[in-house]
């Protein structure tokens, strides 16, 4: 089923697939980060792919010094019960990246989770709040430049 | 009690002390904040197996108002930090807190920049409960540390000065954490 996935998307997106990757029977796809949201809506909406639901959108920084943080989508099709990866790179100088909540909705705080952790933004979502941390924290926790115990002070305490 | 203030030290108001420490201590009604898994031992210790009602804490009380032990049971979190405070803030005096579990007391496994490594950065504590979790028992063993306390006549009714050199105290605190 998979293979029919990756062919169809082969054929309609050649220019956008950057890369086929399969490790240990689970598919990944790196996709330019412009058209992901054509290759969602297609993935979607296609017949033989139908993948309705998007389990989860996360975010990844490999700390280089070109294309360091990574968005992965895991997908899912509820009618074939196949899964797919794809997977996007950002860079520290730009980072933006198109919002994916027009092609399914559930994926709004996912995206809102990527954006408190990573600091990646999300053009196009309606509603991009911190998550997890306070509003006015200015740090991105997951960043591996962030140091583990957090900066000192940078969310206040109440008075003993 | 303010009647020491118009009778003084006499036999009659140590008594009656004495004996309003002793009510005091067997009616201790606990708020619980089972904020994370050290509530389920908590729970467990509210239950007929270990039975807390033997030491006269079984009312426990879900509003802050109506409470004089504070059983802070779980990872406490810097977002967290502010509610456990102000539930604190609104239980009337005297009052007495149990930081229960390592969690509480230090931060436990979560040395990271999202937990509070220790309540007593923001509060007063009376009594530190070990484990992970720690067993029912070992919570008993505590409230029954705070009644010893009350009967001698303990209590944290003023609340804790903040002094500057506290607060620099608390800073290096912090930043020796980072360092390691
Ligand atoms: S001390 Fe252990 S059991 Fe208690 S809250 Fe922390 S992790 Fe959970």
């Amino acid at each position: 089923m998979l293979t029919t996935v990756i062919e169809k998307l082969k054929l309609h997106f050649s220019n956008s697939i950057l890369d086929v990757r399969e490790f240990r029977g689970e598919t990944t796809i790196c996709v330019n980060k412009a058209d992901i949201v054509k290759v969602c809506t297609f993935l979607r909406d296609d017949e033989s792919c139908s993948f309705n639901y998007c389990s989860d959108v996360c975010g990844a920084d490999a700390y280089a010094p070109e294309n360091r943080f990574e968005v992965i989508y895991n997908l899912y099709s509820l009618s074939y019960k196949h899964r797919i990866r794809l997977k996007i790179f950002v860079d520290e100088s730009d980072l933006h990246c198109p919002s994916v909540i027009s092609v399914w909705p559930g994926a709004n705080w996912p995206e809102r989770e990527t954006y408190d952790m990573f600091g990646i933004i999300f053009d196009g979502h309606n509603d991009l709040r911190r998550m997890y941390m306070p509003e006015e924290f200015e740090y991105f926790p997951l960043r591996k430049d962030f140091p583990m115990m957090g900066v000192p002070d940078s969310i206040p305490l109440p008075r003993k | 009690m303010g009647l020491e203030h118009a009778l003084g030290d006499t036999a009659l108001t140590t008594t009656i002390d004495s004996a309003i420490n002793w009510c005091r201590k067997n009616s201790l009604w606990p708020m619980p904040l089972g904020i994370s898994c050290c509530g389920i031992e908590m729970m467990a210790f509210a239950m007929p197996r270990f039975d807390v009602a033997r030491f006269g804490a079984e009312v426990f009380r879900f509003s802050p108002r109506q409470a004089d032990l504070l059983i802070v049971a779980g990872t406490t979190t810097y977002k967290m930090a502010t509610v456990v405070r102000k539930i604190y803030d609104q239980m009337p005096d005297p009052k007495w807190v149990i930081a229960m579990g390592a969690c509480t007391s230090s931060g436990g496994m979560y040395r990271t920049y999202s937990v509070v490594q220790g309540i007593d950065q923001f509060l007063p504590v009376d009594v530190y409960v070990a484990g992970c979790p720690p067993r029912p028992d070992n919570l008993l063993h505590a409230l029954i540390m705070i009644q010893e306390k009350i009967q001698r006549g303990e209590s944290r009714s003023t609340p804790m000065t903040v002094t500057a050199e506290r607060q620099e105290q608390q800073l290096l605190q912090i930043q020796g954490i980072n360092n390691n």
